[in-house]
């Protein structure tokens, strides 16, 4: 296979030596077959080593690489440099502090995934010598949908409610504590109540539906939201008890 | 230089070092653990395991079986002792992963599902469609968010543990973020770091698979055990070795070369009626010995043969295996509904690793213990059956947390303090010096030379000149990774210092694999030397153990515990 030289144009920002981040070009021989992540880590192992960005399994499942490319979210392992005409330009994910170059400070995402208590809450426990809960194909079909958030961010990127509102709890994480709600195993929708209803909650979404255009699994975070606001409101009005979901 | 206490310390926040951190907290109400991981615990490797996870669910099925299985898959060189801990533990673990939320898929009356898995004799994999390891890995990360008690520290590369006079009590990290080298302090450290197979150009694994936690605990005096068994998983995509899940043979699959073969039903083998249900070691001899007489197909990344998933039909592939459907399209174009995926042998998963006993406890350094792939304890042996790492990462990640807990509150030193600092302040300089490096080799380079020695060495097939070979190329490349040259020497998230670092770590575990293999004059499991081609139980039903000297890697032996399971010929 031959290669191509592509023109790169990526946004670098090292905080010890610059003030500002400014594009730098890269001219890179690309095979037909590679993502943009295989050009990032040829720049950095052939032609720059001070470019700094995050990756790892490079399938498409561990959520690093998320990167704006040509202005969009996407996972850069996902993207193929074949499928980009012209100049490729690449950037840190927006509505994300810089830390530098490519890589975006994610302990403020972190705190919100946190935040909806994104674990199985039960009154009493069940011991495991008693087995497993049992739960229908279709009960799991229910929340499953939602249990297939990366972490990846890209929503968070999109997301123009973020970009004024950055308190907002986002997508992912709405997405998160929806999708234990629904779980038949779990009877903890009045401790995530607060997280997913309070004044950061679902009632900030002006349902661009942005976070479900970029999301690469299919998650759907803006039907969670919005299946999350009907619920919180029929619970609101009492019609719905807060405790029972199912 | 700032100083951080916690009572336990874990290395790695994937699967083993998750199911430790939980397992520490249950064990006591307030004992504080401090996880150091150089990735966000969700971008561990763990989430990319798909087929899924065994554990004895059913009637049909004993926890005897799966003991033989294991065993008879291992070659015979897994301990018996530690493989009925293991198997016993396996399915309450995975119960307990259900509990806590697991998307586990399901039979119509609720109850989990399980598949066919390579080498297990019935079906007793548990699996989340073919996403296993991303939601054990995300429902792990998760249920650890409840604990105030687990601090992390994300994005910290730890670089040498605190050892005085035989004991461990601490480990030097640097923040990734600032460049900041910290000293953390602890009555115990768990590894859970992952296994090393970057060592090798064309593998399934993350980027992060460096090996680190090997190379910590080899550099602290702990032996590298078995590490010469490397598993080549039978199938993956050419080109990226991304993994396509041995579900896919589990569901129903068939390999077949240019003829369109079953070539491991038409050619002996010796998996015999299992054929896609043999496993990982035997069939990727076979793709090799396909490719050898010419029966394989040819692309631009070698030889490879077909995974023919299109009897199976697309709502069957839809509902049980959709990952592959996803990755096949993705990556190399093809949809499996309706034409086969090019598949070989790619390098998955050490079975070798941090020589530790049933409690995760290494021999020889008092307050150090390992889980996962990093650990050999060893269940393993000389080939894994595929399902059997999952359960692994939470069985022996939750006993380690559980006894590192019992080691530290049982009247654990808190270790000479002065001292363990003072070892973090000198890794603060050599880490100041290397930021500034000069010399001639290029990372990148080594790396290279590196990944294609061991391909050459150490493959699926091996013989005494080419391992002899790719010993003295690791020597070399060790040699010539002290003239590396760093061009990056600022502190905030310098990702070429890691990389430095990482293959350090690389070359470290690289040698100890090349080393065992040489010496090890016999075929078993994954280990297969065309010049030795029997099993030599003899001479070799024991452990290999590579220990770190200045002057180049010392080996012995140690036998293997044999309870109830005489040794057989191993047929399918």
């Amino acid at each position: 296979m031959e290669t191509q030289t592509r023109k790169f144009e990526i946004l670098r920002y090292r905080p010890e030596e610059q003030s500002e981040p400014e594009f730098r070009s890269y001219e890179v021989p690309c095979m037909p077959d590679w993502v943009v992540l295989d050009a990032l880590n040829a720049i950095k192992d052939d032609i720059d080593p001070t470019l700094s960005h995050r990756w790892s399994c490079r399938m498409g499942v561990c959520g690093s690489c998320g990167m704006l490319v040509n202005g969009r979210p996407v996972l850069t392992c996902a993207a193929f440099v074949r499928d980009y005409e012209g100049t490729i330009r690449v950037e840190p994910l927006s509505n994300f502090p810089i830390v530098r170059d490519l890589v975006v400070e994610l302990d403020d995402f972190v705190h919100k995934i946190q935040s909806v208590k994104p674990w199985i809450v039960r009154k009493l426990e069940k011991d495991v010598e008693q087995g497993e809960y049992r739960q229908s194909p279709a009960q799991l079909e229910e929340f499953k949908q939602f249990s297939m958030c990366i972490n990846c961010a890209l929503c968070y990127a999109a997301c123009p409610v973020l970009a004024s509102e950055p308190d907002f709890v986002g997508p992912a994480a709405i997405a998160l504590g929806h999708r234990y709600n629904l779980d038949s195993r779990d009877e903890g929708n009045a401790e995530r109540y607060d997280a997913m209803h309070g004044h950061n909650g679902v009632w900030s979404c002006s349902y661009a539906n942005e976070c479900s255009q970029v999301c690469p699994k299919h998650v759907d975070p803006a039907m969670a939201v919005n299946q999350a606001k009907l619920t919180g409101a029929l619970q609101w009005t009492g019609i719905l008890p807060k405790k029972s979901m199912t | 230089m700032e100083v951080i206490e916690h009572d336990i310390l874990l290395v790695g926040g994937g699967g083993a070092g998750l199911r430790a951190a939980i397992a520490a907290c249950e064990a006591s109400p307030d004992v504080s653990v401090g996880m150091v991981s150089k990735l966000y615990p969700m971008r561990s490797h763990t989430v990319s395991a798909e087929g899924g996870a065994a554990g004895v669910a059913r009637d049909d099925d004993s926890l005897e079986l799966h003991i033989q299985d294991t065993l008879k898959g291992s070659d015979y060189l897994a301990d018996q002792d530690v493989v009925e801990v293991f198997v016993d533990a396996a399915h309450k673990e995975l119960t307990q992963l259900e509990h806590w939320g697991c998307p586990w898929s399901r039979e119509p009356d609720g109850r989990v599902s399980v598949r066919f898995f390579g080498g297990m004799s019935v079906k007793r994999t548990w699996y989340a469609t073919d996403k296993t390891g991303f939601h054990m890995l995300h429902t792990l990360f998760q249920t650890s968010l409840k604990y105030d008690r687990i601090v992390r520290y994300d994005e910290y590369f730890a670089t040498r543990l605190l050892v005085r006079d035989g004991v461990c009590r601490g480990v030097a990290a640097f923040d990734l973020r600032t460049g900041e080298v910290k000293c953390f302090l602890g009555r115990a450290v768990i590894l859970a770091t992952g296994g090393g197979g970057r060592i090798f150009p064309f593998t399934t694994n993350a980027a992060v698979k460096t090996g680190d936690g090997m190379s910590l605990a080899y550099r602290a005096g702990v032996a590298l055990k078995d590490m010469e068994f490397v598993q080549y998983h039978p199938t993956g995509l050419p080109g990226t070795g991304i993994l396509i899940t041995e579900a896919s043979r589990g569901e129903g699959g068939h390999l077949k070369n240019k003829h369109g073969e079953r070539f491991l039903v038409e050619y002996d083998y010796g998996v015999g009626d299992r054929a896609e249900l043999g496993p990982r070691d035997m069939i990727s001899r076979a793709e090799i010995l396909e490719f050898e007489a010419g029966r394989g197909l040819r692309g631009p990344y070698g030889d490879y043969v077909h995974l023919d998933l299109r009897h199976l039909g697309e709502q069957k592939i839809d509902q049980r295996i959709p990952f592959v459907r996803e990755l096949a399209r993705n990556y190399v174009g093809i949809d499996p509904v309706w034409e086969p995926i090019p598949v070989r042998p790619v390098v998955h998963y050490m079975m070798g690793g941090v020589d530790t006993d049933v409690d995760g406890a290494t021999p020889g350094v008092e307050g150090l213990y390992a889980a996962g792939e990093v650990a050999c304890v060893s269940i393993n042996g000389a080939n894994r059956l595929g399902s059997n790492s999952l359960p692994e990462c939470l069985v022996f990640g939750k006993r380690s947390g559980e006894a590192a807990v019992a080691y530290a509150s049982q009247g654990a030193s808190e270790g000479p303090r002065e001292a363990l600092v003072g070892q973090a302040q000198a890794e603060e300089a050599r880490l100041d010096a290397l930021r500034h490096k000069v010399g001639g080799e290029k990372i990148a380079q080594i790396r290279r030379e590196l990944n294609s020695a061991m391909e050459q060495g150490c493959g699926v097939f091996r013989e005494e000149d080419s391992m002899a070979a790719c010993v003295d190329s690791v020597r070399q490349l060790k040699g010539r990774y002290a003239d590396i040259g760093i061009g990056d020497s600022s502190r905030i998230f310098n990702t070429e210092i890691v990389q430095a670092l990482e293959l350090g770590n690389l070359l470290d575990v690289a040698e100890a694999v090349a080393v065992g293999a040489l010496a090890r004059r016999e075929s078993r499991g994954a280990h297969t030397r065309r010049d030795y081609p029997e099993r030599n139980d003899a001479d070799y039903l024991r452990h290999s153990l590579v220990r770190f000297a200045a002057d180049g890697p010392r080996l012995d032996y140690r036998d293997v515990t044999i309870t109830r399971w005489q040794p057989q010929e191993r047929k399918y």
